[in-house]
């Protein structure tokens, strides 16, 4: 009994032993590590949002003012209809009756409805449907036209810029004049599609009215987080270069005007 | 019927021909660093100074508003202007900024901020401002211990870089390398750990054994690493949060490299048993141990794809050492390096688009990056001796040490850490207290 107790305290001093040398973290210094502290995030957009300055705020009003006045000056529907007679033959009382509604134009009060018209990126055209019967034919011609002319460009891989409203050197004078003023955000993902297409409306003078992503919805995708930090590169740049190099001619062509911002190119390349 | 039809048919057709619309292809931009202004972050009267072991930070707005313009900088995706253009105070910059004032110094950018200091708890609240559109970006608040201040300058970095960029940032992360001192002959290596900016530099062994190759959990905050007790080689795990490390187990032979699993469950490493080397897994919790690879040549340096369907490791299998793509389970071995030279030391981006890896061709050494079929290969920085590359979080930058050549009396050798973006343009030295190699990015400490 003695021995077998004595056996047993050896052998599990032995173990004890044998555990302490073949266990180096019991002989190690504790680790002096840096600790890892808890940051509170709290969202204070909410609750901090801050009226603009009485400066800012008459700023803004100024710059309204003369938005308002710029677009009341430039009165696009006038001259559109002026040339609608040219290129299409109306009967004498049509003619009347434009004539009549080109007045109306005139006149202040009717100015509010062509703005609303514009903010929506519509253009309305002012006919009597009566009179459609003697349009069809000339209007069937003229389309068929400008698909022959889409067909030959797409095919060709070319927008419409210099075929509707920009010439070619117009077009370089624009694109150079927005290459510097792109800074294209550095850290985004090349093997996905960079393109942003932004829709603007231009004043005559080149300063934008209004702009509008047209691919909005993919902001909210999943996924998609580097295309609103794409996006919003794209209008920085449009708002630094404006106004933009538009040509003094010819508003009626390119006053909706489309910029395809894409990156993919610089950034495979 | 007949007048609305012909008049729905009117403008379909006519709308086609007028509203052609102008459209501008732009195809190039400024790939300089967007220029961003970083206001010194206002301390609200009343507030103490912080006391962090010997050092007094007195205006720790200040302070923290250098570290997030040290992180932009050495981004190279920030260039942040200088404070002496700045013409708006911090104090009413962050109440509402002149915008006009920051525009005309060139700025798009603007981050501001206010800082509240008790005598235990700090509050810093800061905004970043669109200057051109005028408008705020992002508003948000952290509260925490005064000496936790450089962690919220480096959580502030991270939501303007993913605010501004769209992808995550990788500023509030540690690095883990082996310290080295002493001559070539007789280096002294020691684990220790660091900010990703160099700063808090701290020692986890004594030096007293070989360590090698740590590398940290994608997951948490867990290390495992290499070290040689009594000749032996030992795999070690480490929680930096508890500062508690534990044998793994004792491996035969050479063994190399062991890396977690995406999941965390699982290391990889590769040992040689019976004279050859292969791939082997543990199972952290059952400690199991797999073999993945079973070929007569030398594999080594296993890396798995973030979601873990996949390993690169690299195998001489082919007569020189190349890299290979198989599945986690060891099968359908691909080749996907062919090009000259060798190629080793791959590892699987976070983003899980592209593999790092080193590659020696006419006594020179790159670190490269290239697509997970072997394709698109671009090397990115060329010395004569570095390897080791470890990708931060967001799976942009990649950290890798560089030594130098001695000359014949063993004098001007050196290791140190650099880190390189993937455009290769911007590469940067890590500033350390001692030599470094072997290093290895955390992941995001704050999520």
């Amino acid at each position: 009994m003695t021995r077998s107790i004595a056996l047993s305290l050896v052998f599990h001093s032995v173990m004890i032993i044998l555990t302490a040398i073949s266990l180096p973290f019991m002989m190690r210094t504790p680790v002096d590590l840096p600790p890892i502290l808890s940051v509170d995030l709290i969202q204070i957009t909410d609750t901090t949002s801050i009226p603009f300055a009485a400066k800012a705020a008459k700023t803004l009003e100024k710059i309204k003012k003369e938005e308002e006045r710029v677009v009341s000056e430039q009165a696009p529907p006038t001259q559109k209809k002026k040339e609608k007679p040219d290129r299409i033959p109306l009967p004498e009382d049509l003619n009347k009756e434009k004539k009549e509604i080109v007045k109306k134009k005139q006149n202040p009060e009717e100015i509010k409805d062509e703005i609303r018209q514009a903010s929506e990126f519509e253009k309305e055209e002012l006919f009597d449907p009566q009179q459609i019967a003697a349009l069809i034919d000339k209007a069937k011609e003229e389309t068929a036209e400008t698909l022959k002319k889409d067909k030959k460009i797409t095919q060709s891989s070319k927008k419409t810029s210099f075929a509707t409203g920009l010439t070619l050197s117009q077009e370089d004078a624009l694109k150079a004049q927005i290459f510097g003023c792109w800074s294209l955000p550095l850290g985004l993902p090349y093997h996905k599609n960079l393109l942003v297409r932004i829709k603007l409306r231009l004043k005559p003078d080149g300063t934008v009215l209004r702009s509008e992503i047209l691919d909005h919805a993919r902001m909210n995708q999943p996924g998609q987080g580097f295309y609103k930090v794409l996006a919003e590169s794209a209008l920085r740049a449009i708002r630094i270069c404006q106004p933009l190099r538009v040509p003094p001619t010819g508003y009626e062509k390119w006053k909706d005007l489309q910029l395809n911002f894409d990156a993919n190119e610089m950034l495979k390349g | 019927m007949k007048k609305i039809l012909l008049f729905i048919f009117y403008l379909f057709i006519f709308n086609n021909s007028a509203k052609a619309l102008v459209e501008v292809d732009i195809t190039r931009g400024n790939l300089d660093p967007l220029p961003i202004a970083v206001s010194p972050l206002y301390v609200e009267s009343g507030s103490l100074d912080i006391k962090q072991g010997d050092k007094i930070i007195k205006n720790v707005g200040e302070e923290i508003s250098k570290i997030i313009e040290i992180n932009f900088k050495r981004s190279g995706l920030f260039n942040p202007l200088k404070k002496d253009s700045f013409v708006q105070k911090p104090d009413i910059a962050h109440v509402k900024p002149r915008f006009e004032d920051w525009r005309l110094i060139k700025a798009q950018a603007l981050v501001t901020g206010k800082v509240t200091v008790s005598e235990e708890k700090l509050r810093v609240e800061f905004r970043l401002w669109d200057v051109v559109a005028a408008k705020e970006m992002v508003a948000l608040a952290f509260s925490t211990t005064p000496n936790n201040w450089r962690r919220v300058a480096h959580i502030i970095s991270d939501k303007v870089y993913q605010r501004l960029t769209g992808e995550e940032g990788y500023f509030d992360t540690r690095i883990i390398y082996v310290s080295e001192t002493g001559p070539k002959t007789q280096r002294y290596k020691k684990l220790a750990i660091m900010d990703q900016d160099g700063a808090n530099i701290k020692y986890l062994t004594l030096g007293n054994e070989l360590v090698l190759t740590p590398r940290f959990s994608p997951k948490n905050q867990l290390v495992t690493y290499l070290s040689y007790f009594r000749n032996l080689p030992r795999v070690y795990l480490l929680d930096i949060e508890t500062g508690v490390q534990e044998v793994v187990g004792d491996f035969p032979g050479m063994t190399f490299a062991p890396r977690f699993s995406p999941d965390g469950e699982k290391i990889i490493m590769s040992f040689a048993k019976d004279g050859n080397s292969d791939i082997y897994t543990m199972n952290l919790k059952t400690r199991v141990v797999e073999k993945i690879t079973d070929h007569t040549s030398i594999d080594t340096s296993p890396s798995y794809s973030p979601d873990g369907k996949y390993i690169a490791f690299n195998s001489d299998r082919s007569g020189l050492q190349q890299i290979y793509v198989m599945r986690s389970d060891g099968s359908n071995v691909k080749r996907i390096t062919f090009g000259k030279g060798l190629y080793g030391t791959p590892v699987w981006s976070p983003r899980g688009d592209l593999i790092a890896f080193t590659k020696v061709r006419k006594g020179k050494f790159y670190i490269g990056v290239m697509r997970t079929d072997g394709s698109g290969e671009r090397l990115l920085t060329e010395n004569y001796y570095q390897e080791a590359p470890s990708w931060s979080p967001n799976g942009r930058v990649l950290i890798f040490y560089r030594e130098t050549k001695a000359d014949s009396d063993g004098k001007g050798f050196s290791a140190k850490l650099w880190s390189i973006d993937l455009t290769g343009y911007n590469e940067r030295l890590i500033e350390t207290e001692t030599d470094g190699s072997d290093p290895s990015w955390s992941s995001l400490l704050s999520k």
